[in-house]
Parts: C-alpha cells; sequence; structure tokens
C-alpha cells in the first residue's frame, strides 16, 4: 500500500466520485427506507413474512430469489414506476461499489501503467452489471 | 522500513485503535458486498433467463443462515459507518469521531443482534 497523490482543487474525478461515493449512499438508505415503507402500505404487513419483506425493501423484482414467496403482492409492484426505482437502486448500488473496489485497488497500484487498466477493466464489469441487471429488471 | 515480508503481520499488530478498525471493516465489508451483490445479480439473471441449476445453487448458498449473519454485520457496520464519514464534512465533529465509533457501535450491535435472533429463530422454526 502507497501514500495517494494529492490531486488538484477543483472538479477533477477524484472529487466527483467522493460527492457521488456520498450521495448514492445516502440514495440507497433512502431508497431502502421508501421500499419498505410502499411494501408496508401495500399490504406486506399481513400478506408477507419477514424475510420477504426484507427482500422486497431491498429489491422489488421477483425473480431474484428462492424462498420467498410473492404471489399477491407482485401485481401492486410491477410497474413502469418501480422499475425505474429499482434502476436507480441497481444504478446507485453498483456504481457505488464498482467506485470503491476502484479506490481500494488504485490504493495499492498507485500511478503506474496498471492504473488505467484497472480504470477500464473495471469500467467494463460495471458496464456489463449495468445492462445484465436493467435486462432483468425489464424482462420480470 | 518499506515494504517487508511481514507487512501484514505488521499491519494487525498496528495499535490504530477503533478509527483504524472502522476503516478496516468499512473496506472489508465494501468488497464483500461486492462478491455479495455481484453473484445476487448473475443469480437473478441466469435464474429468470434459464432457470438454471448454477443460479439455484448460488441463491441457496447466499440464502444460508451462515452466509447473511456474516453479511448482516458488514452492510449494518458499512451503512452506520458510512453515515459517520458523511457526517465528517463538518470539521467539528472530525475531533469527535473516536467517540462517534463509540457511539456507531452502540447503534450497530442491538440491530445486529436483533437480525441474528430473527435470522436464527427463522433456521430452527423452518422460517
Amino acid at each position: 500500500m502507497r501514500a495517494r497523490t494529492v490531486p488538484q482543487p477543483g472538479w477533477s474525478f477524484e472529487y466527483l466520485m467522493w460527492i457521488f461515493t456520498r450521495i448514492s449512499g445516502l440514495s440507497l438508505l433512502f431508497m431502502g427506507f421508501i421500499g419498505l415503507v410502499s411494501a408496508l402500505l401495500l399490504g406486506a404487513r399481513t400478506q408477507m413474512d419477514l424475510p420477504t419483506l426484507v427482500r422486497w425493501t431491498f429489491f422489488q423484482n421477483p425473480n431474484h430469489v428462492v424462498n420467498s414467496n410473492i404471489a399477491d403482492v407482485t401485481i401492486g409492484w410491477s410497474n413502469a414506476y418501480w422499475q425505474i426505482i429499482q434502476m436507480l437502486m441497481i444504478f446507485f448500488g453498483v456504481s457505488h461499489g464498482f467506485n470503491g473496489l476502484r479506490v481500494i485497488l488504485e490504493d495499492f497500484i498507485g500511478h503506474t501503467i496498471l492504473q488505467p487498466l484497472t480504470r477500464g477493466g473495471i469500467f467494463l464489469i460495471w458496464l456489463f452489471t449495468m445492462m445484465v441487471s436493467i435486462y432483468v429488471i425489464l424482462a420480470s | 522500513m518499506a515494504v517487508s515480508k511481514f507487512t501484514w503481520l505488521r499491519g494487525l499488530g498496528y495499535r490504530g485503535g477503533g478509527p483504524m478498525l472502522a476503516w478496516l471493516l468499512h473496506r472489508l465489508g465494501g468488497l464483500a458486498m461486492i462478491i455479495f451483490v455481484g453473484m445476487h445479480i448473475f443469480a437473478g439473471f441466469l435464474m429468470q433467463q434459464f432457470g438454471s441449476d448454477f443460479g439455484t445453487t448460488l441463491n441457496i448458498f447466499y440464502e444460508s443462515t451462515i452466509f447473511q449473519i456474516i453479511l448482516y454485520f458488514f452492510v449494518y457496520f458499512h451503512a452506520i459507518n458510512g453515515l459517520r464519514i458523511i457526517l465528517n464534512i463538518w470539521p467539528k465533529l472530525l475531533e469527535y469521531q473516536r467517540e462517534l465509533i463509540w457511539l456507531q457501535w452502540l447503534i450497530i450491535l442491538p440491530l445486529y443482534g436483533l437480525s441474528v435472533f430473527l435470522s436464527i429463530q427463522n433456521l430452527l422454526t423452518g422460517g
């Protein structure tokens, strides 16, 4: 692990990602809150058990788990509004995660030829993950 | 001493205290969640599109109680510690970050204990 060089003041890439990390982290918590409250309002209190409620709190998609029994609630959630919420959640979560991975890796790499290669690789994995997950959301 | 063979051991022996532990757990938890969410997305894709056995296997793996108990800790820690890091934008609070770290442990541990209790109860009673 090496010391990182301090970037120039101003709107650098690092500063933008520093801001984005905070905004996306807060957004994820806020969206978890929206999911929980909406699930309860839409009748999860009587129709869901606790593990199912927790899954729906964080991601409102019927395809992503084996054990959840979500037969009656699915209808109320499968519309454009919730698909957009899911996409935002995926965007914030995946971007926050891969940016964090980039920060950790660059702490170990430093300013060598590996840095642009790592950034490129992580960008491609990010793009692939986003495409796969938006495909899952739209095909549900 | 720059880089030696014993970096890991030296790192573990370094007395950084609460802030170092928080930094370490934040990073480890972040990496764990990248693996978890990545698995989750690909398992969902495989199950939805192909109904594949591999997707089902991944699902069974991360729905297991042991996996969840480990993950709960990292998720709670990452979320609450992240809020503390955001609060550090206000410089006055940075002076009290050791106290804030104690406070965040006071929030995390009851939440985590409740989740572990419910998870084990769910395992024993069969959901």
